[in-house]
């Protein structure tokens, strides 16, 4: 891997650039993008807050898989992100 | 009525002094740690029926599930909206076998909960499926259990305890009995890190601690831990919508054995975490976490649902159940001593339990008929009395 | 033995989980006291958040590049000298998620791969020693809008800058408390972001407590100040303005932050009504300390300090047999005590003789270093108690503020369930108002829930250190043979 590679993911479907080496939470920020989870309960928006995998605010589902901490995860070539939001269970009656 | 004791703010103990004191005693209810932190914070908040052969226990736990319906609305309307939910929530529970042999002892298991009246439902296989899609297609035999339910157990207990304020019991934390006050061959209190409390009646409701409690009071019981652990998934996707066991799950609750047995029992919670359990050994109060068990839990799982292979496991528990040897609840006087009464080993069924222990031990206390034959549950019957030959170790 | 012996036969084998300074000099003392070493980080690189970097570690880094490290030509040596001997095994990428105690001594499980896969590779180690070097993260209090895209910890925008070269925003502040903010500050400007202002909320009567109270007790500590220094030119250079007693109290916007509003603060680190002042950012960057990291030490059954750190003693012994502690899971006292104590922990891990010449320098080195970390709590420290009840900072809070981000159970919530319940209990009240029951396990917010309902007990214990698939899990080795 040479430090000028260039990988690219979808983000959403959407492809979205980035440098060999980067995180998935580099590359979206380089992108010029803040948020890209949504919460269960407020629908709220989210993105990096610790940067180092503790507080799990950034996950992304990546290739099929839920929870992927995006500030952890390198991202490579081809790579299928998908902005997570997991609805809580109906309101029990 | 006279001035109780109860001792253990976990739910049975939360449950009987409430009961009590809506028959109008006066209670004071002891726990040496904080309420509702131990056995019933560390459980599934089951409320079955599905795993009950046909006898007293079956008999207590269609009793108790028959009040939780209204306890849970008479709790959440006293209580008001801004005490936590108690999710009760009566999903019906699903027993699965998955392999040939383990689906002929299930179906028959059920047959005998019909002839006692039971709502036991055999399900084929593509039945099964619509109840629980994700479930394995390898299952050989299902049954359905609309009467099972589920609690979140700590709000339950919490909301007890805090009916039973209302009805003027005194809940202690951090107060430990060390020894009963006793007099003229009956109990008259107990003396506790914090001084003495008086009392006629003192109820023992410290759920795997009750035989060291027992014995500490000059009356030891065969009550032993059985150490269960449990596994939780990040939120997920709501799909599984019953209480989903294996058909082993029954084979290991009326198991002796004290080596590690597992099955599977598979539910969602209210937050959309998956539970997943179970496990049961004999190893004392050790609080240290095994990996092996842990796996093992997660191999049965899968087994139940195969999709469940990429779920996020973010956390693990473990407890300890009140464990007696023949596996029913011990509820009622203690012949040995006038004045005090046990309500404890109900194993991993208390939190679902509680109710009827507390409505049957306020009538026995209060010299009424229960609604429930509670012979079957005395204390003294055949090999519960004497000390455990466990050692009583504490986490 | 593990399935992964190496080395002769009745050499003690020492595991060290952290790849950062402390676990790094672990690992080379370790080695060459004559242990079987083998090094776990569960990142794609050595050198932990300290060092944190883009390239391999026998790339050249580029010069915009080194302008984001200190200490760049330590981490080199120490790097080669840990994968170059021939007693250390170095595993990447491996999170060790498990750590049982059994009667004969530690057990580790560890998944090997990609953060967060499935079908990682299990390992298990059954080691003779365990160092356990896996450092802290920031800790930041709540306050109203911290949970907006756009606001993050202080340590988040040093990662990203120093691993992806991105900077969280074009406008930033950079707020909280402790010198760890100068550094965040500086590269920061150096990846391009206009920085607004660094806000300490300590006020200027405790820095000069903490920091001017008898200099010459840091005399052994040149290399921190010239650090320091370093940054206060830094500063300079960038024009960025320092104030003191002053914190970010809110942040504003719609899906992402949009401004903040700093307030003066009082010696409590309650705001002064009538100073606030709002200002316009596009990111924010506000860390007030670091919590160590005690998931593995607490399932070893290590004694915990008052101050919630690992405790050791001076041969970096923790209360449990076969586990050692070194860096910042032991205490906050930056890179040169942690790689004194790594030193220190490896060489006694190993079985080194304690008077050596080398034992008596780092000894000295650790005791100059935590005068550091002595006097940066004295100066930077979170306040523990107010004029009212609490500490002043939780007047920040308002009954909507987000205090457990996973579960958004906000503060009037929490102090509800308390009150209603009539439990302060962290057991009981994570339970019935789920503050601490999300998907990071409270690591945000235990601290603070804790302070908001004044009681005491913390809850750090982590059976499941890292999130684990449960295939992966099923699949976990059992007994190592």
């Amino acid at each position: 891997m040479s430090r000028d590679d260039r990988v690219t993911i979808t983000v959403d479907g959407v492809p979205v650039g980035g440098r060999a080496g980067q995180s998935i939470a580099g590359v979206l920020i380089g992108a010029g993008e803040q948020a890209w989870r949504t919460t269960s309960f407020a629908s709220a928006a989210r993105g990096v807050f610790c940067g180092i995998g503790v507080c799990f605010d950034c996950v992304v589902e990546v290739n099929g898989l839920a929870d992927v901490r995006a500030c952890l995860r390198r991202a490579r070539d081809g790579d299928v992100v998908v902005r997570q939001h997991i609805a809580p269970p109906e309101v029990i009656p | 009525m006279s001035d109780v004791v109860v001792i253990g703010a976990g739910i049975i103990g939360a449950a009987c002094a409430r009961a009590l004191a809506v028959s109008g005693a006066r209670v004071t209810l002891l726990d040496r740690g904080s309420p509702a932190t131990a056995t019933s914070a560390h459980g599934e908040g089951n409320i079955l029926v599905s795993d009950k052969g046909p006898g007293p226990e079956l008999d207590l736990a269609r009793y108790a599930a028959s009040l939780w319906p209204g306890l849970s609305e008479e709790l959440a309307d006293e209580l008001g909206p801004a005490f936590p939910a108690l999710e009760y929530e009566r999903k019906g529970g699903l027993v699965a076998a998955t392999t040939l042999t383990g689906a002929e002892p299930l179906l028959a298991f059920a047959r005998t909960q019909r002839a006692a009246g039971l709502d036991a439902r055999p399900v084929g296989a593509d039945a099964a499926l619509v109840l629980e899609p994700d479930l394995s297609p390898d299952v050989t035999a299902a049954v359905h259990y609309p009467e099972d339910a589920q609690v979140q157990p700590v709000a339950a207990a919490e909301a007890l305890l805090a009916s039973a304020r209302r009805r003027g019991v005194d809940v202690r934390g951090g107060t430990e009995v060390v020894g009963a006050v006793t007099s003229g061959g009956r109990i008259r209190g107990v003396r506790t890190t914090t001084g003495t409390v008086e009392a006629d009646t003192v109820v023992v409701a410290a759920g795997p601690w009750s035989g060291a409690v027992g014995q500490r009071l000059g009356a030891p019981l065969s009550v032993l831990p059985r150490r269960g652990m449990v596994l939780v998934t990040t939120r997920m996707p709501h799909r599984i919508r019953h209480k989903v066991y294996d058909g082993d799950y029954f084979g290991a609750t009326q198991s002796a054995d004290a080596a590690l047995q597992t099955s599977a029992v598979v539910e969602s919670t209210a937050a959309g975490t998956v539970l997943i359990g179970s496990s049961r050994e004999q190893v004392g109060f050790d609080v240290r976490l095994r990996v092996d068990v842990l796996a093992a839990i997660a191999r049965r799982a899968l087994r139940l649902f195969p999709t469940l292979t990429d779920a996020s496991i973010m956390r693990s528990y473990l407890g300890f159940r009140p464990y007696v040897p023949d596996h029913l609840p011990v509820i009622g006087a203690d012949d040995r001593l006038a004045g005090l009464w046990f309500a404890t080993g109900h194993e991993g069924a208390g939190i679902g339990l509680a109710p009827a222990t507390g409505e049957i031990v306020a009538a026995l206390v209060g010299g009424r008929v229960p609604a429930l034959d509670a012979h079957p549950f005395r204390p003294g019957r055949p090999g519960l009395l004497g000390a455990s030959g466990e050692d009583h170790r504490e986490p | 033995m593990t399935p992964h012996s190496i080395g002769r036969p009745g050499r003690r084998h020492v595991v060290v989980v952290g790849a950062g300074p402390a676990g790094l000099s672990a690992a080379r003392a370790a080695a060459e006291a004559g242990a079987r070493v083998t090094v776990l980080d569960a990142s794609h690189a050595t050198g932990g958040q300290y060092w944190r970097h883009a390239a391999g570690p026998h790339e050249q880094l580029t010069d915009e590049e080194l302008r984001l490290q200190h200490g760049w030509d330590t981490y080199c040596v120490l790097d080669a000298a840990v994968r170059s001997h021939p007693a250390v095994e170095l595993v990447t990428r491996a999170q060790v998620w498990a750590a049982e105690r059994h009667d004969d001594g530690p057990r580790l499980h560890v998944l090997v791969g990609e953060p967060d896969d499935a079908g990682r590779v299990p390992l298990t180690f059954s080691p003779d020693a365990v160092v356990l070097a896996t450092g802290a993260h920031d800790r930041t209090l709540p306050f109203p809008g911290w949970e907006l895209p756009g606001v993050t910890t202080a340590g988040a925008a040093q990662a990203l800058a120093k691993a992806d070269g991105v900077a969280v925003g074009s406008r930033v502040l950079v707020a909280g408390a402790g010198p760890f903010l100068l550094p965040v500050a500086a590269t920061l400007a150096a990846v391009g972001a206009t920085v607004l202002g660094v806000h300490e909320a300590s006020r200027a009567g405790a820095l000069a407590r903490g920091w001017l109270d008898r200099p010459w007790r840091l005399a052994g500590t040149s290399g921190k100040l010239l650090e320091l220094a370093g940054y206060a030119a830094g500063h300079v250079r960038h024009r960025i303005p320092y104030r003191v007693g002053e914190a970010v109290v809110a942040a504003h916007g719609h899906g992402r932050v949009e401004a903040v509003t700093i307030s003066r603060l009082d010696p409590t680190w309650a705001p002064i009504a009538g100073t606030e002042r709002v200002v316009e950012v596009d990111a924010v960057c506000v860390s007030h300390g670091f919590t160590p990291r005690l998931e593995l030490a607490v399932a070893l059954g290590t004694a915990i300090t008052t101050e919630r750190f690992v405790d050791v003693d001076v041969r970096q012994r923790t209360s449990s047999p076969h586990v050692w502690a070194a860096g910042e899971t032991t205490g906050i006292a930056g890179v040169d005590a942690a790689l004194a104590e790594g030193w220190l922990a490896g060489h006694d891990a190993a079985g080194g003789a304690p008077d050596e010449r080398r034992a008596r320098t780092a000894v000295r080195r650790r005791a100059a270093t935590h005068e550091v970390a002595r006097r940066m709590a004295a100066a930077h420290g979170i306040p523990v108690q107010g004029a009212g009840s609490g500490p002043g900072w939780l007047r920040w809070l308002t009954d909507d503020t987000v205090v457990c981000r996973c579960e958004e159970v906000t503060a009037g919530r929490l102090r509800d369930t308390a009150a209603v319940t009539c439990s302060t209990d962290p057991v009981s009240v994570k339970l019935t108002s789920r503050a601490g029951l999300g998907i990071c396990q409270g690591r945000m917010c235990s601290a603070a829930v804790t302070a908001i309902l004044g009681a005491p007990g913390a809850l750090e214990s982590r059976p499941v250190a890292a999130p684990v698939r449960l295939g992966d899990l099923a699949r976990a080795a059992g007994p190592s043979a």
